[in-house]
This record gives C-alpha cells, sequence and structure tokens, in this order.
C-alpha cells in the first residue's frame, strides 16, 4: 500500500494532464483551424501576389502595403470607417443609456418596456436593412413622405454622398440599441440599492444621483459597452452591402466592405489580405488599449 | 413623486414608439395590397394576407427557414458542448500550461473574424463543404465567450465536491454530466439563446459559402429577394422580413432575462 501510492499519484497526474487536453482538444482543433492557421495565412498572403483561388504566385514583399497608402480609395475606406465608428458608437451608447435609465425604474409594466427596447437585438442584420431601406425609399418611404408634409423636399438618403453615411449610420443605432440597451440595464441592476437610500434620505435629486452615484457606478460597464460596440462598428457589413454597397463614390465603403469586395469580387487576394490585416491591428490595438485602461482604473481604486 | 412618475411614463412609452415604429411599419406594409404601398399609405385600409402567401410562392422561404433553423441549432449545440468541455477542463482540471491556454483563449476574443475570411473561404472550398450545413456551422462551434461565461458558473461548484467524486472513484465525465451541467442551468440557456439569435442573423458568412437556392439561408434569402423584386413588391418583402424576425423576436422575449444576467456577467467578469 505504501509503496504503491506514489506510483498511483504519478499515474493520476499524468492522466489529468491527458484529461485536460482531452476536454480542450475539440475547441483547440476548431481555434487552430479556422482562427490561427487563417490568421497566419493571411499575413503571409499579404506579401504575396496570389492568383484568383488565392495560391500565392510570387512574394512581393510590402508592395500590396504601400500601394494601399498611395490609394486615394483606401483612404476612403478609412474615412468612411471612421465616420461610421464617430457616427454610430457615441449615439448608439447615449441613447441606450437614457432607455437604460428609464427602464430601470421600479414601476409597473416596467417588463413591457424593457421588452420593447431590447427588441432590435432579436433583428437580423438583413431584415433591418430591408426595413431602413423601405423607409428611405425617396418616393414612398416615411422620411421623405414626412418632410414633404412639413413642406420640405425630399433627399435621396442612400444615393447622396452627403447623406449615405449618415442614413446607413443611423440605421446602425437603431440596430445597435437593443443589444447595447440590454447591458447598459444589467450594469445598473448591479449598483447597490443603498445607495440611493441613503442619497434619497439625504434628500439630494434625481441629478446629483445620476452624477455622483449612478455614472460612477456604471462607468466599468459603459467602458465594456464602447469598446465592444467599436469593434463591431469595426466589424460593419451586412447593412452596407443591402443598402450601399459601398456607394455612393464609394462614401459608405467601410474596411470589411473593401475587404469583401477586394477578395470576392475584384479577386485582388493579396491586397484584400493586406486590409484584412490592418483591421486585425487596428482592432488589436484597441481591445490592448481596454485591458490597459481598465488596469490603471483597478489600481485607482 | 407622481409628477416624476407621470413624465417616466409619458418617455417610456415615447421611447417604445419610436423603437417599435420601424418593426410596426414593416408590418404595416405587409398587410397592404400593392397600389396602397406606392401612395405611402402607413395603415392599410384593407387589410389582406396575399403577401404572406406570395412570399411563400414566390421564393422558397420554407427552404430557407428549415436551412436558418438546422445551422443555427448545429451552431447552438455545437458551441454549448465545445465551451462546456473546455469551461470543466478550465475549472476542474489540473495540468501544466493551463493558464497559458486560458490566456490564448481569451486572445482569440481579439481576432475580428472577418481579417480570417479569405483563406476560411478557401478551407471550407477545399473540403468541399460549400452550399452544406458543415460549411455554415463547424467554423464556429469553438467560442472563447461560450468557455468564459460557463467557466464563470462552473467556479462556484466547491473544488472539494470534484475532489471527493475522484476519491469515490467517479468519473471524470459522470461529474462534468450529472453534477455540472445540472446547476449550470442558467448560463447554458443564455449561451444557448446567444448563439442561436447570432447565428440566425449571421450575413456574410453565409453569403460567402452558400450559391444554391437549396443552401441559402433566410438572410440571404431576403437579400435576394430585396435585389431581385426592387420596389415591385414592398408587401411581399415585407411579409418575408416579418416571417423571419418573428422566431428569433419570441427567443428573445422568452430568454431576455436570462441573456441580460449572462451579457452581464460577461462584461462585469
Amino acid at each position: 500500500m505504501t509503496v504503491a501510492l506514489p506510483k498511483q499519484r504519478v499515474r493520476a497526474r499524468l492522466s489529468d494532464a491527458a484529461a485536460g487536453i482531452l476536454y480542450l482538444s475539440p475547441s483547440i482543433a476548431l481555434f487552430g483551424i479556422f482562427l490561427v492557421y487563417p490568421l497566419f495565412r493571411t499575413i503571409y498572403l499579404s506579401f504575396f501576389r496570389t492568383d484568383t483561388q488565392g495560391t500565392p504566385l510570387s512574394f512581393v514583399g510590402g508592395e500590396h502595403y504601400a500601394k494601399l497608402f498611395t490609394s486615394a480609395s483606401f483612404w476612403q475606406s478609412i474615412q468612411a470607417t471612421v465616420g461610421f465608428v464617430l457616427l454610430t458608437v457615441p449615439l448608439t451608447i447615449i441613447i441606450a443609456l437614457g432607455l437604460a435609465l428609464l427602464a430601470n425604474e421600479k414601476l409597473r409594466g416596467i417588463g413591457f418596456f424593457r421588452t420593447a427596447f431590447s427588441a432590435t437585438m432579436g433583428m437580423s442584420v438583413a431584415a433591418s436593412s430591408v426595413i431602413w431601406m423601405f423607409m428611405y425609399n425617396p418616393s414612398i418611404g416615411i422620411f421623405n413622405r414626412f418632410l414633404e408634409a412639413v413642406g420640405a423636399s425630399g433627399v435621396q438618403w442612400l444615393l447622396d454622398p452627403q447623406y449615405a453615411l449618415l442614413s446607413v449610420s443611423l440605421a446602425t443605432v437603431w440596430m445597435n440599441i437593443g443589444f447595447t440597451f440590454l447591458i447598459i440595464l444589467g450594469g445598473l441592476q448591479n449598483i447597490d440599492r443603498t445607495l440611493y437610500e441613503s442619497a434619497d434620505i439625504a434628500g439630494t435629486s434625481y441629478g446629483t444621483q445620476l452624477r455622483s452615484i449612478t455614472i460612477p457606478m456604471l462607468s466599468p460597464t459603459l467602458f465594456f459597452v464602447g469598446i465592444i460596440s467599436l469593434i463591431n462598428a469595426f466589424q460593419t457589413f451586412g447593412q452596407i452591402d443591402l443598402l450601399t454597397k459601398g456607394g455612393p463614390t464609394n462614401s459608405t465603403n467601410v474596411i470589411v466592405y473593401a475587404i469583401y469586395k477586394d477578395a470576392f469580387i475584384n479577386y485582388n487576394v493579396g491586397g484584400a489580405s493586406a486590409q484584412a490585416v490592418l483591421l486585425f491591428v487596428t482592432v488589436l490595438l484597441l481591445t490592448w488599449l481596454q485591458f490597459k485602461l481598465v488596469e490603471r482604473k483597478v489600481h485607482y481604486q | 413623486m407622481t409628477l416624476r412618475k407621470v413624465v417616466t411614463y409619458t418617455l417610456l412609452v415615447l421611447s417604445t414608439l419610436v423603437m417599435l415604429f420601424p418593426i410596426a411599419y414593416a408590418f404595416s406594409i405587409s398587410l397592404m395590397d400593392g397600389s396602397e404601398v406606392l401612395k405611402g399609405n402607413l395603415i392599410p385600409r384593407d387589410v389582406t394576407f396575399d403577401n404572406y402567401v406570395a412570399a411563400f410562392e414566390r421564393i422558397p422561404l420554407l427552404t430557407y427557414l428549415w436551412n436558418s433553423l438546422v445551422v443555427a441549432l448545429f451552431v447552438m449545440v455545437g458551441q454549448v458542448v465545445l465551451s462546456s468541455l473546455a469551461a470543466f477542463a478550465f475549472v476542474f482540471i489540473d495540468f501544466k500550461g493551463k493558464a497559458i491556454i486560458f490566456m490564448l483563449f481569451l486572445a482569440t476574443m481579439m481576432v475580428p473574424w472577418e481579417a480570417t475570411m479569405v483563406p476560411n473561404f478557401l478551407t471550407i472550398q477545399s473540403l468541399g463543404w460549400l452550399n452544406s450545413v458543415w460549411g455554415l456551422s463547424v467554423p464556429f462551434f469553438a467560442l472563447a465567450f461560450g468557455t468564459f461565461l460557463l467557466r464563470q458558473q462552473f467556479k462556484t461548484i466547491p473544488h472539494e465536491m470534484y475532489e471527493a467524486s475522484q476519491i469515490a472513484g467517479v468519473s471524470r465525465f459522470r461529474f462534468f454530466w450529472n453534477i455540472v451541467l445540472p446547476v449550470s442551468k442558467t448560463p447554458l440557456v443564455t449561451l444557448s439563446v446567444y448563439s442561436f439569435l447570432t447565428t440566425w442573423n449571421m450575413y456574410l458568412w453565409p453569403l460567402l459559402v452558400t450559391n444554391t437556392e437549396q443552401a441559402r439561408t433566410v438572410q440571404i434569402g431576403i437579400k435576394q429577394m430585396q435585389s431581385n423584386e426592387v420596389a415591385s413588391d414592398w408587401g411581399v418583402v415585407m411579409a418575408a422580413v416579418i416571417l423571419i424576425i418573428i422566431p428569433t423576436l419570441m427567443l428573445l422575449f422568452a430568454g431576455q432575462k436570462q441573456l441580460q444576467e449572462g451579457l452581464t456577467q460577461g462584461a462585469i467578469k
């Protein structure tokens, strides 16, 4: 018995390692095939000229990157992407925060309103885009009908380069409110009620409570939601494909749409890969920034 | 106090009207005949369900719905199974390099999926998985977010229980199946709802890997419909839109509470 014990322990440790790998292996295998490999393959392809099937033909070094930085259409797609991010992210968070504050009140029937505000989370990008496309219809859509009713002239919402990005962004804000609202509401509900009770006893106003309790306590959630929204905004594709196809005059040609067009329509796999690498680096930087800032916050507290 | 209530309710109702307007508008259009749509009416004078019948007749909507359902269920089961197995290993099994592997799992969340779509497409093509449920679902089975979510829950189960069961000679898998999974119903439901919703609503990947009527999902079906029929028959298009959002809206309404709690847990960690 005493002799057998160490042997048993060794066997148990070994099989722990084996079991660990066994339970993790399906995930590791799929991450390897569909995430790690394609990531390195994309970086690799970004340095090659390829045929239409993505087979590398000749090493070209940084040529694809150099071409991008001197191409007007690439800068235009950067401009569209940044514009889209700036138009959608802050507005979505502000509206969702307002709705969450309303829906966090303890009132009869509040469940109905919570459901209504989160509804767009159940709506697909395709379905939502089709609805907005109709609303933007120049002759029968609601927006121009309204403008005509008040005596203004109609607008070519999706065809006018001046309005297209704004129109797509507005539709996107609506689509993203559901998810953002749910997360912020969850954050609000996690705030300790007793903080408000003591503030009520002290007789502080709603505005003061909002500024000195709600917003500070909610800041980790807002921060999380901000980063997630930012990353999502950089990955936008569906509403662009359905509403504008990147046009008019490339004014809505955001980065993922540009990658898609280069790779699957123009068969310029190398150029598409270089843009994909830049997208990856951008998202990586944003995520890293999040970790850094969160770390600092934790130190402060 | 009552004034505050009145103001709050007013704001709630107004916000609801704005938020739900596009959905109500689509529903309203779906009940109109073509001439009323072209007049720009807001509410149908004569309610008709012809558009719904036409939606099923003009495009293979049932095939699309079935494809989406199968793909969403596949991904849901795949993500739940793989995430719970991985989370179990991270929480209960001790082995060298666990911390590093966990960090690598988290790191996968930083890779925007779109940045890898070109090689992924080529992989699926070379596997002969274009236009198949496998090509649409398998690449999404491994999910770091799901693993992370379930790990948070599994950590609340006392480690002593696992050790006791090990001493009693209960196999790891039985402990996982009979103890861990049954007490983790809420996060499992959260993850399932999340998986189903995101997969059902997926757009770019199905656009890349399907090109036949038999294989298309509803999201691509609606795109086909919109680009083929432009403006001529908005009523039918809207009827199709309403039909494809009903399953996810119902799921969202049923699982909204769990989803909110689960997602918040993931956010606060």
